[in-house]
């Protein structure tokens, strides 16, 4: 086969947007393998070094933050935990509520909608005062609950499960009727399993996102137990800097690889259930 | 009392749109009905308050005995089959069957026994694990009607289940869900625009016009007696031929031709209709066609042609006469073969 000078280009354009992507983690990857001594006197590694295990360990096992009593595993934990809780409980509220401005034709539903999707422009950093009023006077401060439900509404995902159960003919509906589904059993056996591909995408999106929530655990947790990877970045090894010891820049990049793994290992999952659904439209 | 009894129904839309006017029809247990009319006549509207799916904004409807008029359309033991068939299409054929069954709490053996039936039935056994996607056009319908037959409905409702499939197949299906009817015996309204269909599958007819029932009868009555205009020309292919015509003292006179007593009191403007297949050819006969076009179907033929100022006037020809383009025909119309209908109200007044 002839290749085309366009291929070429085209081939070019994509290798390097991968090189783009990929050399950052490979950089810190490499570096994360190194002593803290080499990488401060020669910089940035593109090779491996030797201390793989030992700083890895050390990463996972050491008690950070200022009582020394958190360690990057409980760290990961809390994370895991509150991403979790956020995706599956974003996708669960915004498929009902769409569910319910699709099909209950009400009055209000068209203003609701439009409410709900005003909220957008409304992010939680905007909010953030009134929010934490409301989580600390519930006594929800530092608890895993009042990490998760100020997050777990969101207008994106209704507006897509709303987009997608509008695509789905009124027959269906009229057919499931006659043979018998009520409400709820028309949400469970027909919408949850025909937007099955929309839920993972969404639970992606919706985990990456509460897992790289930053302020709000900030603010929220004065616990070290409920610190989260993303707030640990920056808290836990704040002392080297001030000490006579040298900055720990190898845990760091060690830090930011073990951070990558938990949502990486989610699109990896979930990626199966997202081409599954590329190639076999049921539509 | 009748199995499905309709009284004065009528279906007043939101927004003012009169679907449905005060449509009173009686259909008895075991009866394959009818409805026809073209797009937009209210049949389906008609069709879809029977299964509960519209409300019924004044009348009544009495099922098997029983007022429906706020029975949950779960609860009325209706089937219905829809155009684009709406199958699950997450669900494999068999729980596409089973689904309806599940709802109804019956047992797991009771249910694989009626879909083994069914399936059987229709011939779908081979495909039960397929899912829909997977099955041919024919496929789907057939278990579209599998869904419908396997709760043994008091009544199955058929909204153009047709009209989706390609020439051929509509014939075969066709075929199939009037066999299928007489075998399963339930009682059936079935829905349509194409009035070969209409007139093939159905025991009786209604056909409905601007939300009424212009006339109601077995097929052969409305072809040999439409009532109205309308009728006439909705009932029967290729379509009646139309004239513009006078009746006076029992005579008719058409642009060039007269008809003498004619069995009719009524004075004034007339439209005279006379199908395709009722003129015959003849020597010195009334009326004179130039032939401009010939299609030949092989068993007979199709000839369009012009009578003076009339254009697209058809009469069907037997099959081995040839006829070509520019002849000119004179043709009588068979004994009482006519129809004539007032211009204004389009009533039948002969």
């Amino acid at each position: 086969m002839k290749i085309k000078p366009l291929q070429i280009v085209a081939h070019i354009i994509l290798i390097i947007g991968v090189l783009l992507m990929v050399l950052p983690i490979w950089i810190s990857f490499a570096s994360s393998t190194h002593e803290n001594v080499s990488i401060l006197t020669e910089g940035m590694r593109f090779t491996l070094g030797e201390q793989f295990s030992r700083n890895y360990n050390e990463v996972l096992n050491e008690k950070g933050g200022w009582s020394e009593e958190v360690t990057a595993a409980k760290m990961f934990i809390n994370s895991f935990i509150m991403a979790l809780g956020i995706a599956t409980l974003k996708v669960a509220i915004s498929a009902m509520s769409a569910y319910a401005l699709v099909y209950y034709r009400f009055k209000l539903a068209v203003p609701i909608f439009w409410l709900i999707f005003i909220t957008l422009l409304v992010p939680l950093e905007v909010r953030i005062f009134p929010s934490y009023k409301i989580v600390s006077d519930l006594g929800l401060t530092n608890s895993y609950t009042g990490l998760i439900l100020p997050l777990v509404a969101s207008a994106t995902a209704t507006f897509f499960f709303r987009q997608f159960y509008k695509t789905i003919p009124d027959e269906l509906l009229e057919s499931a009727k006659l043979d018998g589904a009520n409400a709820w059993s028309f949400f469970i056996d027909f919408l949850v399993p025909l937007s099955k591909t929309m839920i993972a995408a969404m639970f992606i999106f919706m985990f990456v996102y509460g897992y790289s929530q930053y302020l709000w655990p900030l603010i929220m947790t004065t616990a070290e137990e409920y610190w989260t990877v993303v707030m640990g970045m920056k808290i836990i090894y704040t002392e080297s800097y001030e000490g006579v010891a040298l900055p720990r820049t190898a845990e760091r990049f060690a830090y930011i690889i073990l951070s990558m793994i938990p949502p990486v290992l989610v699109v990896v999952f979930l990626q199966k259930w997202f081409i599954k659904g590329l190639i076999q439209t049921e539509k | 009392m009748s199995f499905l009894d309709l009284k004065n129904v009528t279906k007043i839309y939101p927004n003012g749109t009169k679907a449905v006017h005060e449509t009173s029809l009686s259909i008895n247990e075991g009866e394959f009905m009818v409805f026809v009319g073209p797009s937009g006549c209210g049949k389906s509207t008609l069709l879809r308050m029977v299964a509960g799916l519209e409300d019924i904004t004044e009348g009544h409807i009495n099922l098997d005995g029983k007022l429906i008029n706020e029975v949950d359309p779960s609860e009325r033991d209706v089937a219905m089959v829809f155009q684009n068939y709406a199958l699950y299409p997450h669900m494999n054929v068999y729980n596409n069957l089973a689904y309806g069954l599940k709802n109804r709490g019956i047992d797991k053996e009771t249910i694989e026994q009626k879909v083994n039936d069914a399936a059987k039935l229709l011939q779908i056994s081979d495909f039960l694990q397929r899912k829909p996607s997977m099955l041919s056009g024919g496929q789907r319908q057939r278990v579209a009607m599998g869904r419908a037959i396997v709760r043994n409905p008091k009544i199955f409702l058929f909204d153009e289940p047709l009209s989706n499939l390609d020439a051929k197949l509509r014939i075969q299906m066709r075929l199939e869900i009037k066999k299928l009817q007489q075998k399963v015996g339930v009682t059936s309204i079935f829905v349509t625009h194409d009035q070969v269909e209409a007139m093939t599958l159905a025991d009786r007819l209604a056909v409905i016009n601007d939300g009424i029932i212009e006339q109601l009868g077995t097929p052969i009555e409305i072809y040999n007696n439409p009532k109205s205009l309308f009728v006439a020309g909705f009932i029967g292919s290729p379509q009646m031929n139309f004239l513009d015509a006078n009746l006076n003292n029992k005579t008719l006179s058409a642009e060039n031709f007269e008809i003498k007593n004619i069995e009719s009191d009524y004075n004034g403007e007339v439209t005279l209709g006379i199908r395709p297949e009722h003129l015959i050819e003849t020597e010195n006969g009334l009326i004179n066609l130039k032939v401009e076009l010939v299609e030949q179907l092989g068993s007979d033929n199709l000839v369009y042609g012009q009578i003076k100022n009339i254009k697209d006037f058809c009469y069907r020809s037997p099959g081995n006469q040839t006829i070509k383009k520019g002849d000119t025909l004179s043709l009588n119309i068979e004994e009482n073969k006519y129809y004539i209908f007032d211009k204004s109200t389009g009533k039948r007044v002969n």
